[in-house]
């Protein structure tokens, strides 16, 4: 288990003064001049080495994100825009970051603003968080007050500005170019790529987009070195990661840990076990809802971290790990994903904004049995159909819960569409 | 079939609320006060019993001098955006799957057996409206309403209606997890954060 003293988050649980002083006596804004001192191309090559996978899903490494921001600005300004638009299902730890530590997001905000040549940052949080904007606002303020941003922001000599902008209830925006398009005051409808945003982002400047927990991590990497970190977790799967462990389990909670750590162990050690005991498992979850599910016999023994998920068909994604025991119906489990995706289709690519309506339209005949057994594998060419063939990855997300769901538990709709049957026929 | 509701009377910010939307407008860059829609949808929706008329969106069309159909674009887009009249209190209930698993259907009954509402209803008092809404983003505190601007968590049949119960009484019940826990730790207290790390 990590140890207390490799843990950076260490107001998760918001038992601790969240504001500046707190936030100070934790270590924030330790030193930050010191690790502006270091340069723009020492903090993105250190932050290389530590081996930072970016930590809202898709696990890109963050310096090398960084290093594609220009070096040289040719009149237009670059900008760092923070993806705090938490909403895929499962995930809930971002939230703990902005209430209950504020000031550690905003000191990342600036060391990595810095070290991209930005200049100000704009924190994109998701509407429903408004409890965790009124915080974030509060210790902007602090920090603006205190001299830790604005002009000459920590006496580095550089001048940086954060703002924050609150969303209004779309998954979408939480896609880099929707929530790009939506900061421009738009319907969040996600932007074809190239150009990418660190060519031509926000109001037509280069931007990065980056999740909140892989900003946030930023300034402790630099103060604890690269080497610590990278010293954490697996070659490739470094350092440490905050865990949403939801459903089944005696004790539901937020922890951070190792990357690489046994999702059983995870569970057992900090979740208060699968309800009903390990065996009472049916399947999981392990990285929000866009990624496929688990049978239990993957569950035994498989690490967390990006590697070894995508070993077995799934996903790290956020590390939200969604557990469900053996009285969980798994398809209407699926079926509500279905729906959550169709809900949140942005309406723009007619295979995803179709298309997730059929596929929950068929979903919900599959949880009630009236369907042909024909119809799964239709529903999986379908599924095929929409992933790749749309603009952002909402149509893949929308596609590989299903096939997650297929591949493990075929015989399991089957078997619903056949007692159904004989059901009426009796 | 219009989405929207026209009242007849014109909307206009309280000298306060034109401050604030000026405040909201100077973080953009100059000539991107179009990036100000939502934060100015959200103060005028705020400023009219949470709902926003026809009127509130054509105003903010003109106080940021953008064209009334981006406006409309983005408050039709946008679920937190109300388009028609909502009750005092603002019942938004999670059900995807990880509240689904841990009994939103049971807190969709209350509202059914207790209020007699149904997703999109509002009490004939005027007090409750409900609609379901999907993941809100408290996943390990699981089944979570939403009230106005506050997550009620860790909920159960009994404890919902004793949230509703007080919220009737016009009393502001604590929000947050409902059952004895600390915010998103465990239940029964932390297991880690417990060697001292300066600053408790």
């Amino acid at each position: 288990m990590l140890k207390d003293q490799d843990r950076i988050f260490t107001n998760l649980y918001g038992q601790q003064d969240w504001k500046l002083k707190g936030a100070q006596a934790r270590g924030v804004w330790d030193n930050t001049k010191d690790l502006i001192a270091l340069g723009q191309d020492a903090i993105i090559d250190r932050m290389k080495e530590s081996g930072l996978r970016g930590r809202g899903g898709a696990g890109f490494p963050t310096g090398l994100k960084w290093s594609f921001m220009p070096k040289e600005s040719d009149g237009r300004p670059s900008y760092l825009v923070v993806n705090a638009d938490e909403s895929e299902p499962g995930t809930c730890k971002d939230r703990e970051i902005m209430r209950f530590d504020p000031h550690r997001l905003l000191e990342g905000c600036l060391v990595a603003g810095f070290a991209m040549r930005a200049i100000a940052a704009y924190i994109y949080i998701r509407g429903e968080f408004v409890q965790e904007a009124i915080n974030l606002e509060i210790a902007i303020k602090e920090a603006y007050d205190a001299g830790m941003i604005g002009k000459n922001a920590s006496g580095s000599g550089y001048d940086f500005d954060i703002y924050l902008h609150r969303g209004a209830g779309a998954y979408i925006c939480g896609e880099e170019t929707a929530l790009i398009e939506s900061l421009e005051g738009n319907k969040g409808q996600p932007r074809l790529k190239p150009p990418f945003p660190a060519n031509v982002g926000v109001w037509g400047c280069p931007s990065t987009v980056n999740n909140v927990e892989s900003i946030a991590v930023a300034p402790e990497i630099l103060r604890r070195g690269e080497g610590w970190f990278s010293g954490l977790g697996r070659p490739n799967n470094t350092g440490t990661k905050l865990f949403c462990i939801s459903g089944h389990v005696n004790k539901p909670c937020n922890v951070e840990e190792e990357m690489g750590i046994p999702l059983k162990e995870l569970i057992e050690k900090h979740a208060g076990g699968v309800r009903g005991g390990w065996d009472n498992l049916l399947a999981i979850i392990p990285g929000g809802s866009s990624v496929p599910l688990l049978p239990k016999s993957i569950c035994d023994d498989v690490l967390m971290d990006f590697d070894s998920l995508r070993e077995v068909q799934s996903g790290l994604g956020t590390a939200a790990v969604i557990v469900m025991d053996k009285s969980t119906d798994v398809i209407r489990a699926i079926e509500r994903l279905s729906h959550f995706y169709k809900h949140e289709s942005c309406g723009q690519c007619t295979p995803c904004r179709e298309g997730t309506g059929w596929m929950w339209r068929v979903m919900q005949r599959l949880v009630s049995g009236e369907a042909e057994v024909e119809e799964i594998d239709m529903l999986i060419n379908v599924s095929k159909r929409i992933e790749g063939h749309t603009i952002c990855a909402l149509g893949d997300a929308a596609a590989w819960p299903i096939q997650g769901l297929v591949r493990h538990f075929r015989p399991v709709i089957e078997e619903r569409i056949k007692s159904r049957k004989a059901n009426k026929a009796a | 079939m219009s989405q929207v509701i026209e009242t007849g009377v014109a909307f206009e910010f309280t000298p306060e609320n034109v401050k604030k939307a000026k405040a909201f407008i100077a973080r953009y860059p100059e000539g991107r006060q179009q990036s100000a829609v939502m934060p100015l949808l959200d103060l005028a929706q705020r400023q009219n019993d949470n709902w926003l008329p026809k009127e509130a969106i054509e105003y903010v069309g003109k106080f940021l001098d953008v064209p009334y159909m981006r406006v409309l674009e983005v408050a039709t887009f946008y679920t937190m955006y109300n388009l028609k009249p909502v009750g005092k209190y603002f019942l938004q209930l999670c059900r995807t799957t990880p509240c689904w698993l841990r009994g939103s259907d049971d807190l969709e009954a209350v509202c059914k057996n207790k209020l007699g509402i149904a997703s999109g209803e509002t009490t004939e008092d005027g007090l409750f409206s409900l609609l379901e809404v999907e993941c809100l983003g408290a996943c390990v505190n699981a089944p979570v309403v939403q009230i106005n601007d506050d997550f009620y968590e860790d909920l159960n049949a009994e404890n919902f209606e004793a949230v509703l119960d007080k919220l009737a009484k016009g009393e502001v019940p604590p929000k947050g997890p409902q059952i004895d826990r600390i915010n998103s730790a465990p239940e029964g207290g932390p297991k880690t954060l417990l060697e001292k790390t300066g600053g408790a």
